[in-house]
């Protein structure tokens, strides 16, 4: 696995707003096939690097490269195009087509079809869609409105949706959020499989920490904007600054919080 | 100088009238979302009301009393009517919202007509402001100067209200999230009522303080309402100062563009309104509006392309149309003509506001080009008129081209609103710009060439050319591209990270729909055999609108219905009633309010229903009948 090649490199990313820095000088790589998590408190930076990344955000200073192109500044619809698939916190799907629609429509882009008035949709890489869905294990549910599916649900079709391209390298910002616990495991295991198989690069923010610690290779810890920890999980897991200043402070929480609630 | 100065000063009169009802309309709609269409029929409303009152009571307190009193009346009306039919609308789309207060409008303009008649109405001086001040050589008219005092002062009125007042408070946070004042144990009910109150109030009173400058008359509220729109989008909806700001900025604009530009003083605020929205699309002092929630109830019913069967039923009933030359007689087939052009109307607004989710407002202007794209081709270069028919929608197409591309930066009520002024822009030019179009008088005799002229041959022309425009839309929606442009419709964030450029798939669809409607003007131009710039005029615009919302907005082809339905029942009411606003402003309130799926989506919903319940419910309803037996 250390053989394979550096896939996204983020070099000294720095963004504020108003004085506040929101990120300031991170910097790390991550390989193809490689699974790493970004974890750290609320406010800790991590979605603003994540908007970076994905081309939302332009930052004030730094750099963000994938297999050696720049894509800094660049927006979100071109990064899809160099190779990025990506999931959002909350599912974003196309709720009045069809399971099958939402991965053609995916599919139509990544043919470069999207201005063919002509041609029916409906026989456009219908195989391809179908075979995109039974990876992700929703076959079954092809012909279904998507508007109707559970959520669980909707978030294996995002997946396949973010698969459509082929990508080299998955964004996926807190992919577990707002589902059940053993739907969360489910999901992390079907990406970590797909990841695996297709060497896809899969970079992820993570509030569940059974779930970072199961399936990362890797974790990045953040903190007010700076990178305090990086490193396996079991190293994470002893690091004592992490604990301190990220578990340690959940725990503050949690005590004030039972305080107030019994007052 | 004074010259200037006094134009100066008469434009600021002008504003105060015009703050009154821009504020009443924005804090309306900084509380409930709605932007109330209805407002100028209020303005007007409240001019009329005083009118009678300061006619009635004579003095100064007879004057001052009227006028106060006229604005309270209205406002009972206001809150009539937002208890009525605004309450049970706040939970629709904003789409729906627009058109049920532009059905009361239209039920207003026939109601002031029928109370106190057709003509202008001429108002007292104001008792105390009856004379005019001199200034170097030039005079004021006191009452101007007593507005220009006034429109401040209401400013200040209004930020103490909100400022100081625990009523006020309430307003404001309702305005920055609603719905957390409402978790937070505050009757919002109350609240929406008491804040519309005050907006009709508003905007009452700024009617009735026209009457010692202005005749009163019943097109007042049209105007009035599309420079208010002008004001709230230039000075950003929900905001009062804004309002203020942008009054001023439009009445000067409109004091000194009559002087400096005369062809083209209505088009010089549209203008500054443009680049407003294109460089702050949310105005001057308003804020960037929150994506637009799901609208609820939206179809989960996915759209399919037409079965083998419905199509051999399309088909039937086109044959069956087809066939009409045969039965009917002349009128009956010009009348079938028109509706067949509005069909192809309808159906052009309807790709992009159901497929493409843009409502637009202003519609009427690529109608309207592609009508006097014909009538210059014919009547100026002499073109055949195949040539003409196939090239006069070419206007619309470039209309749609330059307007479409500033429109689809925004969504929303702004799209509506900067569609609604583009057309506006349209009109203004063909009603100024006589020279080329004639202006009022419109370009006169543009007729069809003998293979078409007879009623049964244009009839036949118009149904095919609508039956092939339906079609070829039907293959749009269910193309990639029309995948793309749901995709956009459906979720912005979405599409944009599966690679999909949404403005340029809206701009595509913006072309598509205004060359279509480009389409549509140039058979009617030769249905009418003339032009006139109310080809391209707002009501025509909601016309269009009105038969989208009839037919069922969440539909493929509910507009062809819609069209069918909404023609034949106007043309009809026409020949029945003087009083077809009323009828039909009341019809539009009442599919808001009752159907808003519209007919064929209320048909489509049953079907489905049906469907559902007779496979899950035969198994036993067949074990029945066997124990039965």
């Amino acid at each position: 696995m250390s053989m394979a090649p550096t896939l996204l490199s983020v070099e000294d990313l720095t963004k504020s707003y108003g004085g506040v820095h929101a990120v300031r000088g991170v910097s790390f790589e991550l390989r193809a096939g490689e699974i790493l998590a970004l974890i750290g408190p609320n406010g800790a930076g991590k979605s603003t690097c994540f908007n970076v990344l994905n081309g939302q955000i332009i930052p004030d200073s730094g750099r963000v490269k994938l297999l050696g192109e720049d894509t800094t500044g660049k927006k979100p619809r071109v990064i899809w195009r160099m190779g990025v698939g990506r999931t959002f916190q909350i599912a974003a799907t196309f709720p009045t087509m069809t399971v099958r629609e939402n991965v053609q429509v995916a599919l139509v882009s990544h043919g470069g079809q999207l201005f063919n008035l002509w041609a029916s949709t409906a026989r456009h890489a219908r195989e391809e869609a179908g075979r995109l869905l039974d990876l992700v294990g929703m076959g079954a549910y092809a012909e279904r409105p998507c508007g109707e599916l559970a959520y669980g649900d909707v978030k294996r079709l995002e997946l396949a949706i973010a698969l459509a391209n082929q990508p080299k390298l998955l964004l996926m910002d807190e992919p577990t959020a707002g589902m059940a616990p053993r739907e969360r495991v489910e999901l992390m295991r079907l990406t970590a499989r797909i990841a695996r198989e297709q060497s896809i690069g899969v970079l992820f923010t993570e509030h569940d920490m059974d779930v970072v610690f199961e399936h990362a290779d890797r974790i990045l810890v953040l903190n007010r904007g700076t990178l305090i920890a990086e490193g396996s999980p079991e190293e994470v897991r002893g690091n004592a600054q992490v604990r301190a200043i990220y578990l340690g402070e959940g725990l503050v929480y949690d005590a004030r919080h039972r305080e107030g609630a019994s007052a | 100088m004074a010259f200037y100065v006094v134009q100066f000063l008469t434009g600021l009169a002008s504003a105060a009238s015009l703050f009154l009802v821009a504020s009443g309309l924005s804090i309306i709609f900084g509380v409930t979302r709605i932007v109330n269409f209805a407002h100028g029929a209020f303005y007007m409303l409240g001019a009329y009301v005083a009118f009678t009152l300061t006619e009635r009571f004579s003095g100064a307190f007879g004057f001052w009393g009227g006028i106060v009193v006229a604005a309270l009346a209205v406002a009972a009306i206001g809150v009539l009517v937002e208890m009525v039919l605004l309450r049970r609308i706040y939970h629709s789309p904003e789409l729906f919202q627009l058109l049920a207060t532009f059905g009361l409008t239209l039920m207003v303009e026939d109601l002031v007509v029928l109370i106190w008649g057709p003509d202008d109405l001429v108002g007292r001086r104001a008792p105390g402001f009856k004379g005019a001040i001199d200034f170097f050589g030039q005079n004021i008219p006191s009452y101007d100067l007593f507005l220009i005092v006034l429109g401040p002062v209401v400013l200040g009125v209004l930020w103490l209200l909100f400022q100081r007042t625990r009523w006020g408070v309430l307003v404001r946070a309702a305005t920055q999230d609603r719905d957390m004042v409402a978790a937070l144990g505050v009757n919002q009910k109350w609240l929406f009522t008491s804040v519309f109150a005050l907006g009709v109030f508003l905007a009452a009173l700024g009617g009735a303080l026209q009457i010692p400058r202005d005749a009163v008359n019943h097109a007042m509220d049209l105007r009035v309402i599309v420079e208010v729109f002008v004001v709230v989008v230039i000075g950003g909806l929900g905001s009062i100062i804004g309002a203020f700001v942008a009054a001023v900025l439009v009445s000067e604009l409109n004091a000194f563009g009559i002087l400096i530009f005369p062809k083209i003083s209505i088009i010089l605020v549209f203008l500054v309104m443009a680049v407003v929205l294109i460089v702050r699309p949310w105005g001057l002092f308003g804020k960037p509006e929150a994506p637009v929630r799901r609208t609820p109830g939206l179809t989960v019913n996915p759209w399919r392309p037409l079965t083998a069967n419905e199509r051999l039923a399309a088909i039937a009933v086109l044959v069956v149309a087809a066939a009409l030359p045969f039965v009917a007689g002349n009128y009956v087939l010009t009348v079938g003509s028109e509706i067949a052009i509005f069909v192809i109307f309808a159906v052009s607004l309807h790709f992009l506001m159901s497929v493409g989710g843009l409502a637009s407002f202003g519609h009427a202007a690529y109608f309207g080009l592609g009508a006097y794209g014909v009538a210059l081709l014919a009547k100026m270069a002499g073109l055949p008129m195949i040539a003409c028919l196939l090239l006069g929608p070419l206007l619309g197409l470039l209309g749609a081209a330059v307007f479409g591309f500033f429109a689809v930066q925004l969504s929303g009520v702004y799209f509506a609103m900067l569609t609604l002024a583009f057309a506006q822009i349209v009109w203004s030019i063909a009603f100024q710009w006589v020279s080329v179009t004639g202006g009022d008088n419109g370009i006169l005799g543009v007729w069809p060439e003998k293979w078409a002229a007879s009623p049964s041959h244009f009839y036949w022309l118009s149904l095919g050319i609508a039956a092939l425009a339906v079609v070829i839309l039907r293959i749009i929606v269910f193309s990639p591209f029309g995948f793309a442009l749901r995709a956009t419709r459906d979720s912005p964030l979405r599409s944009e990270a599966v690679g999909i450029n949404g403005k340029r798939i809206q701009w595509t669809a913006f072309v598509i729909a205004g060359t279509v409607a480009g389409l549509a003007g140039a058979l009617f131009a030769y249905l009418k055999g003339s032009v006139f710039p109310d080809n391209m005029g707002i009501s025509l615009s909601v016309d269009a609108l009105v038969m989208v919302l009839l037919g069922g907005v969440e539909t493929v082809s509910g507009a062809v219905v819609g069209a069918i339905v909404y023609k034949a029942l106007n043309i009809w009411l026409v020949s029945q009633t003087d009083w077809s606003k009323l009828v039909l402003g009341a019809f539009v309130v009442l599919i808001v309010v009752a159907f808003p799926k519209g007919i064929v989506g209320t048909l489509e919903a049953f079907l489905h229903r049906r469907r559902k319940s007779s496979s899950s419910a035969s198994p036993v309803l067949t074990s029945r009948i066997e124990t039965a037996e």
